[in-house]
């Protein structure tokens, strides 16, 4: 029992990194699903894209020899900003692409297409990462800064990524409320979610809005693959499948097309998973251990898709389109 | 006139490939051709009774001559056979109830194990009395049993999630291959049941009961030689089933029914389809065929691990139906061969030629864009590795531009 207890505050902050990871993720599925009612497959490649601009940039700033020498906060600003604009420009050009086309076809139609699309990219980029680097297994030049812990009470120490982690989330998280719900763009958003038909009478401009929404869900995702990759360093295309499936959970469990069912949905996944990592093998002598947390995140999303459907926070779903 | 005289005509084009076929072993393109015919076979005006006796010779005399001068054609017979038999039961669940399963490979992963866990010393660890591996002739009882134990996975699946809109659907079905993946991956501890990651061997395979028949007719043939044909009749017939089952279940009240549900699930229900039982019905259908093959699948390859049942299997098989086009039987068939035949032997000979070229170190001049050494042709670019490629270009571009496949069910192509 002791054990437990002097490994919890770590167990809590591991909880804390991948519930604010998987509820950036989530609110790509989440905004997508709200306003084309359909899962967009393809965004956990949204998501990997991103951890692959951040290392590509840093990798390059390494090479010319600038690594060292600009300020570590000015580096991460400009991995962050420009994972988050490619990511972002990748989702709005997939959904021109593989999405649009199929706009009216029945919904089975657009999601294997999205799956196809997902595969593609997961492909796309290990060819592309052959033969521009020789390997597909990218790790994250360390920055020292990162690598630094900070005490945050009497015997518990943080290090500074997971504070990284938590701090960018939140204020990107802050931003997209008040984007969505403070600002003209964020309340046609609303309207297309709510019925896409009456909002395109009232002059909506239906098809931007979409690809807005893609946009800032895409971003979403990229800064997410950032903070993975500065997280835990190393990355792969194939990397995005469990992060996505789960924050795709974490969407459904929060209440999918729902913005704040989306952050809780991460945040409760993310604490369920760090504690089932740690606490599994010690609960059962040793006998299941942390390789079952996978499992524990489906068997979440089997049981509340038993039990409450529409989530923790409750969908307003639309008669005609339910 | 043209009624007869097409059959000739292709009697000629059959025995023309099979020829060419065994003249150029190595060659692709004559083992394509000779496929080719059961295509050309489906397409031409003949009487049934000519088409079946055509299909019979190519499939029962032919194949099996070709495949004892070239083992690699009938192993590349007998994968799309397993292939086509999967395809077949997705098509069920996907093209006639119109529910997307993302992990159909589950439950062919457990028609696998229970063969391979039974059927090899692996029990042994978990019942006493070393009983294990069964003897042979319960292949064939495990077979069966398989179809049952499927079916139940299915339906336990099935119960709590089919109510759930078809795109949930889809992630629960994914989540659930990658709960079993995971599960046998790591049941090799508290009790050993899976041996893990390790995978499981020897298994036995299905008894040669027919050997007594066979020296009787002072045929000597060598086990080695006699397996692969033996696996090739055992799919062979695995699919026929599979088809007569699937043809008469399309054109039945059932059939009906799953087509009703998914063209319009609110119409079929006010028309008094029950929906939730007879999507439950195709679910299970769908999940028992897998199983089967599964346990066909174990015994072929004598050793299984978890490898062999990843996301991307259930994704090769959804490629197929929708290449083929869903709903369609021959559709489902058609599109497992061509993509086996894309991955087992296009791809891996795109590999082998781009490597030829590589050593060949010739130089290739282009206009205006100066010469190229064909030697500078990165290593990293091997088409054998990028099946997912393969894989996601089939499902954009047919769900783009030709949503209903490349032989779509003949009720729609009437319209």
């Amino acid at each position: 029992m002791d054990l437990a207890l002097e490994i919890l505050p770590q167990v809590l902050v591991d909880g804390l990194v991948l519930g604010f990871m998987y509820a950036l993720i989530a609110l790509g599925y989440t905004m997508v699903y709200g306003v084309l009612e359909f899962i967009n497959f393809a965004h956990s490649e949204i998501f990997v894209l991103g951890a692959f601009v951040g290392v590509e940039i840093l990798l390059m700033l390494q090479s010319a020899g600038l690594l060292a020498a600009v300020h570590p906060a000015a580096v991460l600003l400009l991995i962050i900003l420009a994972a988050m604009v490619i990511s972002g420009l990748a989702a709005m050009a997939l959904e021109r692409v593989a999405y649009r086309p199929l706009h009216g076809s029945p919904r089975l139609v657009a999601l294997i297409s999205a799956i196809g699309a997902s595969f593609l990219l997961q492909d796309g980029l290990r060819l592309f990462e052959s033969l521009w680097r020789n390997t597909f297994y990218l790790n994250y030049p360390t920055l020292e800064l990162l690598d630094r812990t900070m005490p945050l009470a009497a015997n518990v120490v943080v290090p500074v990524k997971s504070i990284l982690v938590v701090v960018t989330a939140l204020v990107m998280l802050w931003g997209l409320n008040l984007f969505v719900n403070h600002t003209r763009i964020g309340a046609a958003i609303r309207a297309v979610a709510q019925d896409p038909d009456t909002a395109s009478l009232m002059g909506v401009p239906v098809n931007r809005v979409i690809a807005t929404t893609f946009f800032v869900g895409g971003a979403m995702g990229g800064l997410a693959g950032v903070l993975f990759g500065l997280h835990y360093s190393l990355v792969n295309p194939y990397s995005g499948f469990f992060p996505g499936l789960k924050a795709f959970t974490a969407a459904v469990l929060g209440g999918i097309g729902n913005i704040p069912g989306a952050m809780l949905g991460g945040m409760v996944l993310g604490m369920l998973e760090a504690l089932a990592a740690s606490y599994l093998s010690l609960a059962t002598d040793g006998a299941f251990g942390a390789e079952y947390k996978d499992v524990f995140a489906f068997a979440v999303l089997i049981l509340i898709l038993i039990f409450r459907p529409k989530g923790l926070l409750g969908e307003k779903v639309r008669e005609d389109r339910a | 006139m043209t009624r007869s005289l097409a059959p000739i005509g292709l009697l000629g084009y059959i025995f023309g490939s099979f020829l060419l076929a065994i003249l150029y072993p190595q060659s692709v393109l004559a083992f394509l051709l000779f496929e080719a015919s059961l295509l050309l076979l489906y397409y031409i005006p003949a009487h049934a009774k000519v088409k079946s006796t055509l299909a019979a010779l190519v499939l029962i005399v032919l194949m099996p001559l070709l495949g004892t001068i070239n083992g690699y054609y009938l192993e590349v017979a007998i994968q799309i056979g397993i292939y086509a038999a999967l395809a077949l039961g997705l098509n069920i669940v996907v093209g006639f109830v119109g529910l997307l399963n993302l992990g159909f490979v589950a439950f062919y992963a457990i028609g696998a194990y229970l063969w391979a866990i039974f059927g090899s010393p692996q029990a042994n660890e978990f019942i006493a009395g070393g009983v294990f591996p069964l003897a042979p002739y319960w292949f064939f009882i495990f077979l069966l049993l398989s179809i049952g134990v499927g079916a139940l996975t299915g339906l336990v699946l099935g119960l709590p999630v089919l109510r759930l809109r078809g795109d949930y659907l889809a992630v629960v079905t994914l989540g659930f291959a990658e709960v079993v993946r995971a599960l046998v991956n790591n049941l090799d501890k508290p009790v050993n049941l899976t041996n893990g990651p390790r995978g499981i061997s020897p298994i036995v395979k299905p008894p040669l009961f027919f050997r007594p028949v066979l020296e009787f007719f002072g045929l000597e043939i060598t086990d080695a030689k006699l397996y692969p044909l033996y696996f090739y009749f055992l799919v062979l017939l695995v699919v026929c089933v599979i088809i007569l089952v699937t043809r008469r279940l399309e054109s039945s009240r059932i059939g009906r029914a799953w087509k009703a549900i998914r063209e319009d699930e609110i119409a079929a229900a006010a028309m008094g389809v029950p929906v939730v039982r007879m999507k439950l019905l195709g679910f299970a259908v769908g999940a028992s065929f897998a199983s089967a093959v599964g346990v066909l699948f174990a015994a072929k390859q004598v050793f299984i691990n978890p490898e062999s049942f990843t996301f991307m299997e259930s994704i090769g098989v959804l490629a197929m139906v929708i290449l083929g086009g869903m709903g369609s039987i021959p559709g489902a068939i058609l599109g497992a061969t061509g993509v086996t035949i894309l991955n087992l032997q296009l791809l891996k000979g795109l590999s082998l030629w781009l490597n030829g070229l590589r050593q060949s170190g010739a130089v290739l001049t282009l206009p205006l864009l100066g010469s190229y050494s064909l030697s500078q042709i990165p290593v990293q670019f091997e088409p054998a590795k990028y099946e997912r490629m393969v894989f996601g270009l089939i499902l954009i571009l047919m769900m783009i531009f030709r949503p209903q496949g490349i032989l779509p069910p003949k009720q729609e192509r009437k319209r």
